[in-house]
């Protein structure tokens, strides 16, 4: 098990490189052929209109679709150049390197500090160095301040918005490179939303973070890249439209379809 | 919005119709609800004013029942000292619950969190199946072939002892354990799984850390419920404990639980006797002890519940 310290000195990572992706859903393929690139330290915004594929090409970087069933994933997922579908890679360990926070939060029916501390505790990180581990995990989140002298207090007295920040810190803990986040702001409120974003820009600078979301504004907002997604008809898989900057994408498309939904005419 | 008169005199009177049904069901669930609890009242006041003769005799009373080691109701004076028989239900219960509960909160684990889909299918029918089973069989089962393996594997001086009663009655007692702890096991949402494993834990660290811990409230119902059934439990008892009435803590002889002394006897008393009385004192520790249990179960559920699901 590696310490801490060792963890917090490691160098920009958490790259993914994607090559002719594919995902089927027993015999039904849901997505195909997306080739992507995720830069280290910046963030990628996946957007698209529903069911198409964006959450399923999320669940592919931490192998969570294996935990479906029926569920097969093929093409190459590399991770630093490391396959991560490799017959020798444990999805158990992959996911303490690619967190994953969800679109409704999800607190454990336990305290603040329990929450926090949930991850580091499995994977054997030493009592001594908790509490400054859950300290770190809550300021990169920018909740500490809020719960500071509170962390025995239980997670569901605080507010959704918190209770979102307290999950990223949960996933903070485990000192991953790349963050998932599916969309995570949908269940807030404007001002708690605002919060998540500021906390993403802040930790884009040493996590990788890939976000789903179906407001526009917000990737438009938080991302350096953007990718778009579209599934034309239920016959046919979904697909990875276009990739490129932000800014590019939503001002001067390469594709009529990307054009077509950022600006509103459908989806 | 122009509306006709008569249309919206139809409406209103609609509403009140519908006022007046809420009203009526209203009253009727609230009526059930009370109606429980009379029944509760009704039993407690007629087990106890058929135990007051035994109660308030000079001779018998209640301490010499609950102190005496002897049951003889045809001696002179007759004799109901019953704590032999509190201790017998105790060792068979205590065997029961020995067995079921690891068991069962086991199987539960395995059935919700692990077991393929299709075997979950077949297990879950096939334990509500054991539920069904009437306790006369599992009593045969008993008697005929658990006894007489249980009496060769320990060496018994019989095969109608506690611990085969004991272990009957887990088999009876499974069944209730199982689905209710996994109905609680399955009904934690989720996300708290997705998350768990997302943080990089496996599927048992899963289980063990937070799926267990977030239904312990329904866990415990399920041990406190198959306790129930265990304490409770008479053919099966009646069948294969033995019936001796021997003061022991021994699991390994025969045991006479306190349901068996209600059902042995009460065929033979004369109604409105003696005998007949001490018989119902016995189905009033009974009930009493029941009620302390369901009691002290509600209790620890309310404080879990404060803890796991603000």
């Amino acid at each position: 098990m590696v310490s801490t310290a060792e963890t917090l000195a490691r160098p920009k990572c958490g790259a993914f490189d994607l090559t002719d992706v594919s995902v089927a859903y027993g015999d039904e393929v849901a997505l195909s052929g997306v080739d992507l690139r995720i830069e280290p330290a910046s963030v990628t915004a996946l957007i698209g209109p529903s069911g198409c594929g964006k959450s399923t090409l999320l669940r592919c970087l931490n192998r969570m679709n294996d935990e479906l069933g029926n569920v097969t994933v093929s093409g190459k997922i590399q991770l630093d150049g490391d396959d991560i579908y490799a017959r020798d890679v444990d999805p158990v360990e992959l996911r303490m390197r690619v967190g994953q926070v969800f679109q409704k939060p999800n607190p454990f029916p336990m305290s603040i500090y329990d929450n926090v501390a949930y991850g580091p505790r499995t994977h054997g990180v030493p009592k001594s160095e908790m509490d400054l581990l859950v300290e770190d995990s809550l300021r990169r989140a920018a909740l500490w301040d809020e719960v500071r002298g509170h962390l025995k207090k239980h997670a569901f007295e605080l507010s959704g918005g918190q209770q979102q920040r307290l999950c990223i810190a949960r996933a903070l803990a485990t000192r991953p490179e790349v963050m998932l986040m599916d969309e995570p702001a949908s269940a807030l409120d404007p001002i708690s939303t605002q919060q998540i974003e500021d906390t993403i820009a802040e930790l884009k600078s040493d996590v990788t973070i890939v976000i789903v979301t179906h407001n526009m504004q917000q990737a438009a907002r938080i991302s350096d890249r953007t990718a778009f997604m579209l599934r034309e008809s239920m016959e046919r898989p979904a697909f990875l439209v276009e990739v490129g900057d932000t800014r590019t994408i939503f001002t001067n498309p390469s594709d009529k379809r990307t054009e077509a939904y950022i600006t509103g005419r459908f989806g | 919005m122009s509306e006709s008169s008569e249309a919206k005199l139809d409406r209103s009177s609609r509403a009140a119709t519908r006022r007046a049904a809420e009203a009526v069901v209203g009253r009727l669930i609230s009526l059930s609800g009370w109606s429980a609890i009379a029944v509760l009242t009704a039993i407690a006041v007629f087990l106890a004013s058929n135990a007051w003769k035994a109660l308030s005799d000079p001779q018998v009373g209640l301490i010499r029942m609950l102190t005496g080691t002897s049951w003889y109701p045809t001696s002179t004076p007759p004799l109901y000292g019953f704590i032999q028989y509190i201790i017998a239900s105790l060792r068979v219960t205590g065997v029961a619950l020995a067995i079921a509960v690891p068991i069962g909160i086991a199987a539960a684990i395995y059935i919700s969190e692990f077991a393929p889909a299709r075997l979950k299918g077949i297990a879950k029918s096939v334990i509500e199946f054991m539920a069904a089973v009437p306790s006369v069989v599992y009593g045969l089962m008993g008697v005929y072939v658990l006894g007489p393996a249980l009496k060769d594997l320990f060496g018994m001086q019989s095969a109608l002892t506690a611990l085969s009663a004991g272990v009957v009655l887990a088999f009876m007692a499974l069944p209730t354990i199982i689905s209710i702890s996994e109905d609680a096991m399955h009904s934690v949402p989720s996300e708290l799984r997705q998350g768990s494993l997302a943080l990089g834990n496996t599927h048992w660290q899963t289980t063990r850390k937070v799926i267990v811990p977030a239904a312990s409230s329904g866990i415990f119902a399920s041990v406190m419920l198959g306790l129930g059934r265990a304490i409770g439990e008479t053919m099966v008892v009646l069948m294969v404990a033995g019936n001796s009435m021997e003061l022991t803590w021994s699991l390994t002889t025969s045991a006479r639980p306190l349901t068996a002394v209600i059902a042995g006897e009460m065929g033979e008393v004369v109604q409105g006797g003696l005998h007949y009385s001490a018989l119902f004192v016995v189905g009033l520790t009974l009930f009493v002890v029941t009620f302390l249990v369901n009691l002290a179960a509600d209790l620890v559920l309310e404080r879990q519940r404060a803890r796991w699901r603000r």
